[in-house]
């Protein structure tokens, strides 16, 4: 009876430090998970989370602080790679956050910019140029669609577009699943 | 200048602007007619019982066909129209007793089109081949109804009629002096195996009248018939060489060093392949292409398999024949063999 | 350095016939098209040219409404693609979007000219001696006349010639395989023009610096053979051989004729020229010829308007933006039963939703299927797995595997599985018991893959941009900060200058105090 105890309590040391030891040493260095996050985030910077951008979000999540659900511009997909990522459960999107909406570019009617500046500073990834009195334009393979640059501008001179889908853009719609099985 | 000729709108689909060339019906219709001299060969040696099974095992399995794509809300017309489930039916009917009682036939479709095809999924995405999880059922489950077997009619003291045949299906009494045991006889490889494991030799075991050439008598010529069917199939594309070829093969291959270490305890290779269900499963079972496997390569290790499992319980299992469980052991084994044996692709 | 089993392989081109994996047989339906000679049918009333005609973006137009061009005047340029030319000369009547043969069907801008009848011609520009010319300009007239591959792809000429030139091509393949049915206008092009073929081929091989010309005709192509090798120009060229392959679809595909050729194949991401190899349609070398030696830009090409639902089926020589109305009116119309509008082959031909869309440089061939011709809507089945996809897949891969990924959106597995080394040749398709709509997955997998490359590489860009403003603003604040900080030392230390001063005067008139007969000691200050 004491034999046995003793035996199988030596086992369990044994396995025990065994596998504290290659805990250890097999230790997987990951990606810093805000990091990961942030790779997951749609980079448009526009602050419907509640956070000046990106990757303060990702933080915000990592720290739990946040939830997954606060992302607009993601959508539902942008959720479940959340979810996926964190292993937890997907949800709908936050409604107080916005809504899911197709993408969107800003253009700038230029006979209506009076030269402010205002938008140039509001842009959080720089897609606006110009300078102090003279006429802006949008790059607009640069813009996010985060609309932060329509409250500053005093003469409402900048407007909300689709995302261009002529030809050269135009992407193949899924086939329709006339499917029976 | 032409005069500019008036515009026409017209509808638009998808590429290729040309008719299919075949359907999974044509497919499933082209198994059943492949199927046909394999049949008439099974009447002319055993009598009208085979039919009648056929017709049971249809009826039933079209029956929980219904039901089940009833249950699952799928459309009806292209799935009953596809006669998956009659294939499925007549592959079952051939492997049991002609005289099997006809509730044999209602349980295995049940389980064979209810559960290993439609649980899974439906047509397409079962896993285990249909028809022989059906017959495994009943095999395990009322082994009794299931070794009923009847001696070729060449043989026999007395054989039934249409109406003699339908009454011992529907009623499970012989309308004869003597009930079963008058007109019932081992098949070859029982008669193989018992007589092995008493001791006998395999010369001595084969001097019985129900063995032919190789195996047994009538039996033969059945597969014989199959194999001409089955190479229709191959002709037609329906089926591709690798199944067949490894399976056969493989018995061969493999019984051979046997019968040459020890001719008195071990069949000899040919005697292998034509008794039991090794040609039917080698063109007709194994062939499935739900349950089996999709490269070429696969398809070989597939039919190796099914053939050295079989070998394996003929000699040293408990039941005389192991098709349908190799096959089912091989469909488990597909995926994996699928993914082991990926084709390389152009350029790669 | 001795050449690897590869270079010797690529070196023996031609030398034998080798095969491709699976492919199809199909009736070839050509005959239909090539009863009569080709001829340029009479002008339209309106030109309608797109400014997107190729692989890359809309071009952007050099010309407005009113003004009057030239025939062969650029009307449309686009970096890095080919340019645009006006077919004819007349008057720009509008610049609008106009339905305009693409896949899409969706509409886009086009240049409406209405022809003046005159002909007048731009100034034209040949090479004066294509024999001494360089690579360099011969590639530039390639460029300034708009030559795209006529093959179908559309892919800027100049792009592949000048990837081919800076690699060690030895043999240039023309193809004259024209394997989808119905199709004959390379046919009737290299029955008519065998001359311009050859010479375009003698070009294009001194631009890549290759050795050996191989012309690739299909086995029934008996009437071609003679032509091309009947013609003058063949008798005065060394190193050029017409071979003949057997005819089995998709052949004409580059990847697949390659292998016929060579028994080679194009390694996976890589190009032929990786393997010393160019690949050209013969319809591109003819207009190549044209270019150099007479400078004139591609504004027409063979068409070959054809299928049942056409009442008398033949190729045309149409200049870019005739209406195909037009050209099915000058072939009698439509038959009664013409039930859809093809352009290009039935297997990977596009439909058009209106016949008033213009011929462009991608149009081989319109095609009207009768109502027998083409499927009825058929009900998709579910995969029964029975592999024929996969026997007969040129580029060797598992269709339905390939097609269940990106069906669930499983884009990596999809990826491996080779979704970019699809040809979409609908062999698949075609043979699919289940009736599955496989190339339709596949090109919309590709697009997808596609956006999310783009999305992903704007998302990277966002997150830089992003990044390097939150540092720049950052710094901003931080060299803010720091000047803040050093202007109050600067005050503060001008305060303590002053403690300093008033100290030190007070020290010195202490000592003045102390002696006052003016012993000046301590003058140095300590500071």
């Amino acid at each position: 009876m004491l034999i046995s105890v003793l035996i199988l309590s030596a086992l369990g040391i044994v396995f025990g430090l065994g596998l504290g030891w290659a805990a250890l040493r097999f230790k997987v260095d990951s990606d810093p998970v805000v990091e990961r996050i942030d790779a997951l985030l749609p980079q448009t910077q526009c602050g419907q989370c509640g956070y000046p951008g990106c990757r303060p979000y990702a933080e915000a999540i990592a720290k739990d602080e946040a939830d997954i659900n606060q992302c607009p511009p993601g959508g539902e997909a942008g959720i479940r790679a959340l979810a996926d990522l964190l292993g937890r459960e997907p949800k709908p999107l936050n409604p107080e956050n916005g809504e899911e909406t197709a993408k969107t570019v800003v253009l700038i009617d230029e006979s209506r910019c009076i030269g402010c500046t205002l938008c140039i500073q509001a842009c959080p990834v720089d897609a606006i140029v110009g300078a102090a009195k003279l006429m802006h334009t949008v790059i607009r393979s640069e813009c996010t669609g985060c609309n932060l640059c329509l409250p500053p501008c005093p003469v409402d001179c900048i407007d909300i577009v689709a995302a261009e889908t002529s030809p050269p853009r135009w992407q193949r719609p899924r086939p329709k699943t006339a499917r029976t099985g | 200048m032409a005069e500019q000729p008036m515009t026409r709108n017209f509808e638009i689909g998808g590429a290729p602007h040309v008719p299919p060339q075949t359907t999974v019906a044509k497919v499933m219709l082209q198994v059943l007619l492949a199927l046909v001299p394999g049949v008439l060969a099974y009447t002319w040696f055993f009598g009208p019982g085979i039919l009648v099974q056929i017709g049971l095992a249809s009826v039933f399995a079209l029956a929980f066909e219904y039901l089940m794509l009833r249950l699952r809300g799928r459309p009806l017309k292209p799935f009953i129209n596809d006669y998956s489930a009659v294939v499925t039916a007549v592959l079952f009917a051939l492997c049991i007793p002609p005289l099997a009682p006809w509730w044999v036939s209602c349980i295995a479709m049940l389980f064979g089109i209810g559960f290993a095809k439609h649980l899974y999924g439906g047509l397409g995405q079962n896993v285990f081949n249909p028809a022989m999880v059906a017959y495994v059922v009943v095999l395990i489950s009322f082994p009794q109804a299931m070794t009923s077997w009847l001696p070729p009619t060449a043989l026999a003291e007395h054989s039934l009629g249409l109406a003699d045949t339908l009454a011992t299906i529907f009623t499970g009494r012989v309308p004869l002096e003597g009930g079963w045991d008058a007109i019932t006889q081992a098949t070859p490889l029982d008669l193989l195996k018992t007589g092995v494991e008493t001791g006998r030799m395999v010369p001595e075991i084969r001097n019985s009248p129900i063995f032919g050439d190789f195996g047994g008598r009538g039996w033969e010529w059945i597969a014989n018939w199959f194999a001409l069917g089955g190479c229709f199939l191959l002709y037609r594309r329906v089926i591709s060489w690798q199944v067949p070829v490894a399976v056969i093969g493989s018995v061969l291959l493999l019984s051979l060093p046997f019968w040459l270490a020890d001719p008195d305890s071990n069949p000899f290779p040919l005697q292998h392949v034509f008794s039991g269900g090794i040609v039917l499963a080698a063109f007709f079972i194994a062939t499935d292409p739900v349950s089996g496997c999709v490269s070429d390569r696969g398809r070989l290790i597939f039919g190796a398999g099914v053939a050295i499992i079989t070998l394996v319980i003929r000699r040293w299992g408990g039941y005389p024949d192991g098709v349908a469980f190799a096959v089912l052991l091989m469909n488990m084994a597909a995926p994996l063999i699928d993914r082991y044996t990926r084709p390389r692709m152009y350029g790669e | 350095m001795t050449p690897s089993p590869i270079d010797e392989a690529a070196h023996e081109a031609g030398k034998r016939i080798h095969h491709f994996h699976g492919g199809l047989r199909l009736r070839h339906n050509k005959k239909i098209s090539c009863r009569d000679p080709v001829e340029r049918p009479p002008l339209p009333d309106l030109l309608i040219v797109p400014l997107l005609q190729q692989a890359g973006d809309i071009a952007e137009a050099l010309v407005h409404t009113g003004d009057r061009v030239l025939k062969g005047q650029p009307i449309g340029q686009c970096q890095p693609c080919a340019a645009i030319h006006s077919p004819v000369s007349g008057t720009v009547e509008a610049i609008e979007d106009r339905p305009m043969s693409h896949p899409s069907g969706q509409s886009g801008p086009c240049v409406i000219i209405r022809p003046d009848g005159r002909e007048e011609w731009f100034k034209l520009n040949p090479v004066d001696d294509w024999q001494t010319a360089g690579a360099d300009e011969l590639i530039t007239q390639i460029q300034r006349c708009g030559i795209a591959g006529l093959g179908g792809a559309v892919f800027p000429t100049h792009t592949k010639m000048r990837d081919g030139r800076d690699r060690h091509i030895h043999t240039l393949i023309l193809n004259g395989v024209e394997c989808e049915p119905y199709i004959s206008c390379d046919e009737m092009l290299m029955r008519e023009q065998p001359g311009k073929i050859i010479l375009g081929a003698r070009i294009l091989r001194r631009v890549l610096g290759a050795e050996r010309v191989l012309i690739a005709i299909e086995d029934q192509m008996g009437a071609v053979q003679k032509a091309l090798i009947g013609c003058a120009e063949f008798a005065q060229s060394k190193n050029i051989s017409v071979i003949k392959v057997p005819t089995i679809y998709p052949e004409g595909g580059e990847r697949q004729l390659i292998q016929v050729l060579t028994g080679l194949e194009v390694p996976a991401g890589g190009r032929p020229s990786d393997l010393g190899l160019v690949c050209q349609n013969v319809a591109t070398a003819a207009a190549v010829a044209e270019a150099v030696t007479q400078g004139t830009p591609l504004i027409e090409r063979y068409v070959t308007v054809t299928g049942n639902g056409i009442s008398h089926p033949r190729n045309f020589l149409a200049l870019f933006g005739t209406p195909i109305s037009h050209l099915v009116a000058c072939c009698g119309g439509y038959n009664d039963d013409v039930a859809r509008l093809v352009i290009g082959g039935p297997m990977m031909g596009y439909p058009l939703d209106t016949d008033s869309a213009p011929v462009v440089k991608a149009s081989n061939c319109v095609l009207a299927l009768s109502r027998q011709d083409i499927a009825e809507p058929q009900v998709e089945m579910p995969c029964i797995r029975c592999g024929e996809c996969a026997r007969v897949c040129p580029a060797m891969l598992l269709p339905q595997q390939l097609q269940l990924q990106i069906r669930n959106g499983l884009w990596k597995p999809a990826q491996e599985y080779g979704l970019s080394a699809c040809i979409e040749c609908g062999c698949c398709d075609l043979v699919c018991p289940s009736h599955i709509p496989l190339v339709d997955w596949f090109r919309y997998g590709k697009g997808e893959l596609r956006k999310r490359a783009l999305e992903n590489a704007a998302t990277e860009l966002a997150r830089k941009r992003f990044e390097e403003r939150e540092e720049r603003l950052l710094r901003l604040k931080q060299e803010r900060a720091e000047k803040m900080t050093r202007r109050k030392q600067v005050l503060k230390d001008k305060t303590t200058q002053q403690d300093r001063i008033q100290a030190a005067i007070r020290r010195a008139e202490n000592k003045v105090a102390q002696k006052p007969d003016g012993q000046d000691g301590g003058t140095a200050d300590d500071t």
